[in-house]
């Protein structure tokens, strides 16, 4: 594929309301599209408001929308992402309150981890102390290798921007704070199973999924939130139906 | 105007085949049950009708039916072993598993109408 010259970037610059405004960026080798952000931040228009810290794929504060797809942009090569013809659309993360420019708040976002019960609660010491004596998890037992599976997310909220159930149902809880409740339910540790159980369930939690897997799809981690939710389904439905919630 | 970009992958067009294929059959199972009911008001009335299923157009209108019947089914499957077995990997290989099964159940019945 033959690399542009220059990069013709449309970025998004105001409210909710606001409008793509043009930037010419020059085409670099090894360019990420957070460099080209910065780029047009530092040297053609200091009033660009974007968000970023780590730019190595650890803090997940970069996220936004590239060319229609939620993406971690410290991470994203442009060659990656952009045609012969160079162009570049950069919007906020969708599904959540545009702050300004580039930047989503995601005070929805992580509310609503708060309401997953997405908090460990240690279960030998429910009010918060240090437990006596280390507990023992098994590396390989199974209730493990399911919390591992999910425990590297970096709430980035690309999978909260991807997901058509929180784009239709406003208190819709999405996969990264049921990917969390998932890996708690998981943690032999924890004492807060049943109350999880019942904040995840029900028409703003997990059985509103319609396992479209955007969330697993797009997950810059390589993470399967869509997987997590669909076990959240499977214990509450075992649960209920044997009497044991 | 929905934006496809964000949606354009496998599991998704899964989902949308899923939706789209059981409101078709939502739709055509009135008229099924329509038309078994004839046979007890008026055996000449069903005849009729099932006389005028022979034509070509309604054949194929058959075998898209069959086609979208066995997409909702085998999607339906698809779903709940990811939800109930906790199948996670290698879903877009079950996507095309099940599509696959769609096409084959309508090439199988085109076969019995040839």
């Amino acid at each position: 594929m033959a690399e542009p010259a220059s990069l013709k970037v449309s970025v998004w610059r105001g409210g909710e309301d606001g409008a793509f405004q043009r930037y010419e960026v020059p085409a670099r080798t090894n360019q990420t599209v957070l460099d080209v952000v910065t780029h047009i931040q530092r040297e053609l228009d200091p009033s660009l408001a974007y968000r970023f810290a780590c730019r190595v794929g650890m803090c997940g504060s970069c996220a936004m929308t590239v060319n229609g797809r939620a993406r971690w942009t410290c991470r994203t090569h442009v060659k990656r992402v952009v045609d012969a013809d160079g162009a570049l659309e950069l919007r906020p993360l969708a599904n959540l309150p545009v702050i300004r420019d580039l930047a989503a708040d995601l005070s929805p976002f992580f509310d609503k981890w708060q309401r997953a019960r997405g908090t460990f609660l240690p279960k030998q010491s429910p009010d918060g102390a240090v437990p006596e004596d280390f507990a023992v998890v098994p590396p390989a037992s199974k209730a493990r290798r399911e919390a591992d599976a999910g425990i590297e997310c970096i709430g980035c909220a690309v999978c909260y921007a991807s997901c058509d159930v929180v784009a239709w149902n406003a208190d819709y809880l999405g996969p990264a704070a049921m990917n969390r409740a998932w890996t708690l339910v998981n943690d032999v540790r924890d004492g807060a199973r049943g109350e999880r159980l019942d904040a995840v369930a029900g028409d703003a939690g997990c059985h509103s999924c319609h396992s479209t897997q955007s969330c697993t799809e797009r997950c810059p981690k390589n993470l399967d939130p869509s997987s997590a939710i669909a076990g959240l389904k499977r214990v509450l439905f075992w649960d209920t139906l044997l009497g044991r919630r | 105007m929905m934006d496809l970009r964000p949606r354009s992958h496998p599991t998704y067009l899964a989902f949308v085949v899923h939706r789209a294929s059981g409101l078709l059959l939502a739709l055509f199972l009135p008229l099924h049950f329509w038309v078994l009911g004839s046979a007890i008001t008026g055996e000449a009335r069903l005849e009729g009708f099932l006389r005028w299923t022979d034509n070509p157009l309604a054949k194929a209108a058959e075998t898209i039916l069959v086609v979208l019947l066995a997409a909702h089914l085998a999607g339906g499957l698809r779903v709940m072993a990811l939800e109930f077995l906790g199948w996670r990997r290698r879903q877009k290989d079950m996507v095309a598993i099940s599509a696959g099964v769609a096409l084959l159940v309508g090439l199988v019945f085109l076969l019995n109408v040839a």
